[in-house]
């Protein structure tokens, strides 16, 4: 599995929280998903410039009961299986608004 | 349905989050069907700022499905714009047109927008048919074109075919031609009565012979036996049961801002031009009547033997007159189905072979088989309307 530092948010997707969770559909095959409370955390903090390690220690271990390791760790599958789906965005370096999602969605 | 889908749906009815909504951009069309609901003259649409406060304000308070209907949504010259920033407001948009003013350009458009689906209303394989429907000569090469267009640039179409007596022999070439084309289809047998409360065009509906023919149609409905069963004793489970998601989970918005619990279901219960949406959808004292009502509250309905099963429409009952009384059309349709006569048949004395308004439920394909995963993540199948 790679590190990947940084994940941003398909804009090839359709969102929106529904309580504590998060419906997500891919607007490429119209499969809908659902992100549970930890995931939605991750997911709303996935904004292309903020390392993955930093959005795992600030918002999920200064708020859960659970060590840095583990939390990066089962980070790290779930961006890649989100970005398996194509709703979510992985690299090493920051990911500008102009990604060649966002074109080919806007 | 999947399961996915019918858990959201559960979720957003127990947080009280409108889920879906169906917003109409203008009543203005460039067909002419004769069974339309509408007039087609524009009397003080929302303007595109209007509109785009009120897509921000759904999207505030949770709405995800968005069907953006009409008239004909392309005979808005912002249309574009429109749906661009429904999408940056990351909603799941359906569309509903006629597909006539869809060229290459648009299709290629609709597309890199990530419009979910695109339904086309289709409603005969012979163009002379479908002509005289919309009563707009070349309407059918155009929305064929279309089809063909949307699908070529990857869009998921549906085509709607409604059921009428003009077209009543038609609906299986036209599931021919969905194939044909890579296309959905589905059947719609439901006539309206205009919104005005006209009901002269209900006479369009086909005879009980061809509905029952429908009915029995296993590529349709699937399991025939099951679809047609006797209904079932009405249990305490089945009183406490709500009607549909009209008003619980699902509203509807005019092109002058007016909302209403459904398409079908035209009670006012606000303006957005004059009220938040989330406080009409909140407090407003027609929703709050609608949700309270159950079968139970129904005093024809709950002693009903299809009580338990009919497909009851609360906005097609409401428009004849009580939200909490039956929906005839639907006792028809109960008849037509069984063949056995519902209570409120037996009320009027009526033999049910006499009507001639009788209407059906949206008849569709099941979605494909969901896939579950564990963890963190479920994946599902979108429902499509």
């Amino acid at each position: 599995m790679k590190n990947y530092r940084y994940v941003a948010r398909s804009t090839a997707i359709a969102a929106r929280a529904l309580g504590d969770e998060t419906m997500v559909m891919s607007a490429t095959n119209s499969t809908l998903f659902t992100l549970d409370e930890l995931a939605s955390v991750i997911w709303e903090a996935a904004d292309g410039v903020t390392p993955l390690d930093e959005i795992v220690a600030n918002k999920i271990c200064a708020q859960y009961d659970i060590t840095p390791e583990v939390a990066l760790k089962d980070a790290q599958a779930l961006v890649e299986n989100l970005a398996e789906h194509g709703i979510l965005l992985l690299s090493d370096q920051p990911l500008a608004q102009s990604s060649d999602s966002h074109r080919e969605t806007l | 349905m999947s399961n996915l889908v019918v858990e959201m749906a559960a979720k957003a009815l127990k947080l009280n989050i409108p889920l879906s909504v169906q917003l109409d951009l203008t009543y203005r069309c460039n067909e002419r069907c004769i069974h339309c609901y509408l007039d087609h003259d524009d009397h003080g649409e929302m303007t595109t700022a209007e509109i785009k406060d009120l897509l921000d304000q759904m999207a505030d308070a949770g709405v995800f499905y968005l069907t953006i209907s009409g008239g004909e949504i392309l005979m808005r010259r912002d249309f574009f714009e429109i749906l661009e920033h429904a999408r940056k407001r990351t909603f799941c948009v359906k569309l509903k047109t006629n597909g006539v003013l869809i060229r290459e350009k648009e299709a290629d458009r609709l597309r890199a927008l990530g419009v979910e689906s695109v339904q086309i209303s289709i409603y005969s394989h012979r163009a002379e048919v479908h002509d005289a429907i919309t009563k707009m000569p070349g309407s059918f090469r155009q929305s064929i074109e279309a089809v063909r267009l949307l699908r070529k640039h990857g869009l998921l179409v549906t085509l709607a075919n409604v059921l009428m007596t003009q077209n009543a022999s038609d609906y299986k070439s036209v599931k021919a031609l969905a194939a044909e084309l890579d296309a959905k289809f589905l059947l719609d047998p439901t006539i309206t009565p205009m919104m005005d409360g006209d009901r002269s065009i209900l006479q369009l509906n086909v005879d009980q012979a061809a509905l029952q023919g429908v009915f029995r149609d296993g590529a349709l409905v699937g399991n025939v036996e099951e679809f047609c069963a006797p209904p079932v004793n009405v249990d305490e489970e089945a009183l406490d049961a709500l009607p549909c998601s009209a008003g619980h989970t699902a509203c509807y918005v005019s092109p002058y801002g007016d909302v209403y619990p459904c398409v079908q279901f035209p009670l006012p219960t606000g303006n957005v031009r004059r009220t938040k949406f989330v406080d009409i959808w909140r407090d407003s004292p027609q929703f709050k009547e609608v949700r309270s009502i159950t079968l139970r509250d129904m005093p024809t309905c709950s002693k009903c033997t299809h009580g338990a099963t009919c497909t009851r429409c609360p906005g097609l009952a409401y428009m004849e007159g009580n939200m909490r009384g039956p929906s005839y059309q639907d006792c028809q349709k109960s008849y037509a189905r069984t063949g056995i006569p519902s209570e409120n048949f037996k009320a009027r004395n009526a033999s049910p072979q006499s009507f001639q308004s009788l209407k059906l439920v949206q008849i569709q394909g099941l979605p494909p088989a969901e896939r579950n995963f564990p963890a963190k993540m479920t994946e599902g199948v979108a429902a499509r309307a």
